[in-house]
């Protein structure tokens, strides 16, 4: 169970309101795509539900707990960019969350206990659609790589919550329609609730079982620095699309991804 | 075609690399030769054999004072007192600079300090070293230290600023503690930055040692050099200038391959 409830938050830099009165209750295993114009505060909202930034006022609760006031295990993330590790490989990559929760002197696995993280960490990478690339680095891999090994890197702690800032938003569209394929197998698999901040429409209404959007009420450049942004629509998807169960109306409703095998977004890997 | 598109094929680069340095031993030559003519007792510019003379006078040769071969016991002086200096200097910035880097408080404590600091003129110092360390190794070692430390610290600082804070927050999403991220994800990231950042304080660090050698000191490259000038000893001044300069020079390249060699993910950052 992972649910998210926002009560009331407000978010103010000095004189300048970002975010007024957001309530928003997120249920368990809900996927929800946050979207709104640049500039609007969804970034920053996703940053309060990091825990990287306190709201100024109001409460989040997770399963019913305040949350924690820094980054935690129970709420992974991935970013547009920088979310791996650049002196780390594929491997060292996922291998990480475990050798930090498994070592707390000297963060590194030896032995049985790395045999066996390293054996779960690969299953996952072959998940991500990563196998044979576990040896290599970061920066040997193409954008859509790089963001397959985050989410194994996230999902690997098995966090309640993974929020998700403009993950795709640096692919072409095809690496990002395999990408979104993967996300949702990944989602109805998985137990978590997935947060988005996304500026693609379609992809938000194609991943996400609940779209909503943020806007300022007010815009003028007089009024800007005084109303910050707000929900403004909130839109469940119909049919209803639920986590672990497969639409009963139309499955593939979601447009031309159709093929479900495993993809390699990097054609020189599949020379191996 | 334009000038800033012809490029030099791999043969005229290697003759190219090459000019500068035989036009300087031409240029001397012919320098040497011409004042010789003139006057055979010349010691301002000996000629080569004069040199070769010299060389296997202080390299192959004991000393009849003290049965030493005076270069070879003169370079390890030297070396032994620039490798405890750099390698104080590197240990104290790695410890500072990342911990200036990484804890808020500690680089509200230390930051401004370590600037002012680096701003002191080392040289300006010595006179003090020698008064309270006395003659000996520390005072020389101190020196190396007093002048190459600052820098670094402040160069690993930024380094560990530098981060992209996404790192940072990725890491602690895998439940990584303060001390944790320290150890596996900023420590092996400013590992190659100091590296480099050694390589170019070599240049400073033999320019105190010899400072510190010239002024006082019983052995040591430095010392040679001041000894001999008061015989205008070129033969002898010219040869150890090119052996420290050759010294550096290696000394930079073996650092870098090394670099390469540990972190093979840093040159791929850069080719990336």
């Amino acid at each position: 169970m992972s649910e998210l409830i926002i009560r009331n938050v407000w978010k103010e830099y000095g004189d300048q309101i970002v975010l007024e009165s957001v309530s928003l209750t997120v249920e368990s295993r809900a996927f929800v795509a946050l979207v709104g114009p640049s500039g609007c505060g969804k970034t920053t909202f996703l940053r309060i539900l990091l825990g990287q930034e306190q709201p100024t006022r109001g409460t989040i609760l997770v399963d019913g707990d305040p949350i924690p006031t820094e980054p935690g295990r129970d709420r992974g993330v991935v970013f547009q960019r920088y979310s791996v590790f650049p002196h780390l490989t594929v491997l060292g990559n996922v291998l990480l969350g475990k050798e930090f929760s498994n070592s707390r002197r000297i963060a590194k696995l030896f032995g049985v206990a790395r045999r066996n993280a390293v054996e779960e960490a690969r299953e996952l990478i072959a998940e991500v659609g990563l196998s044979g690339a576990e040896q290599k680095y970061p920066a040997q891999l193409s954008g859509g790589m790089q963001q397959r090994l985050a989410l194994a890197q996230a999902l690997f702690m098995k966090p309640k919550v993974l929020l998700l800032d403009e993950p795709f938003g640096a692919l072409d569209p095809g690496i990002r329609s395999e990408i979104h394929t993967l996300m949702k197998r990944l989602w109805h698999e998985t137990q978590m609730t997935v947060v988005m901040v996304t500026h693609d429409i379609r992809e938000a209404f194609t991943l996400a079982s609940r779209v909503v959007a943020f806007e300022r009420r007010r815009d003028r450049p007089e009024e800007k620095q005084r109303y910050g942004a707000t929900i403004t629509k909130d839109i469940s998807i119909w049919p209803p699309r639920l986590a672990g169960v497969p639409s009963k109306f139309s499955p593939d409703r979601d447009g031309p991804i159709n093929s479900l095998g495993y993809h390699r977004d990097d054609p020189a890997l599949s020379g191996e | 075609m334009r000038w800033i598109n012809i490029k030099p094929s791999r043969g005229t680069q290697v003759i190219l690399l090459l000019l500068p340095f035989v036009l300087i031993i031409v240029a001397y030559t012919m320098g040497s030769v011409a004042r010789l003519t003139e006057n055979p007792n010349d010691k301002l510019l000996p000629s080569l054999a004069g040199f070769a003379d010299a060389i296997n006078r202080v390299a192959f040769l004991p000393d009849p004072r003290t049965g030493e071969y005076l270069l070879w016991s003169d370079t390890a002086a030297s070396l032994i007192r620039l490798f405890a200096g750099l390698g104080i200097s590197t240990l104290t910035a790695l410890l500072l600079g990342m911990a200036i880097g990484m804890l808020p408080y500690l680089r509200a404590l230390l930051s401004p300090f370590v600037a002012v600091i680096s701003m002191v003129p080392p040289l300006a110092l010595l006179p003090i070293l020698f008064i309270v360390m006395g003659l000996g190794e520390v005072s020389k070692i101190a020196l190396i230290v007093i002048g190459v430390a600052p820098t670094m610290i402040r160069d690993l600082t930024l380094k560990a600023l530098e981060l992209p804070r996404e790192q940072i927050i990725k890491a602690e999403t895998l439940g990584g503690s303060s001390w944790q991220i320290a150890l596996r994800v900023v420590l092996p990231q400013v590992l190659p930055r100091i590296i480099t950042c050694l390589r170019l304080q070599l240049g400073p660090a033999w320019l105190f040692l010899i400072a510190a050698e010239a002024i006082s000191s019983d052995s040591g490259l430095g010392y040679r050099i001041f000894l001999v000038r008061r015989y205008l000893s070129m033969d002898i001044i010219f040869p150890y200038v090119v052996w420290i300069t050759l010294l550096a020079v290696v000394t930079n390249y073996i650092l870098d391959r090394v670099r390469i060699a540990v972190f093979p993910w840093s040159e791929l950052e850069k080719q990336a």
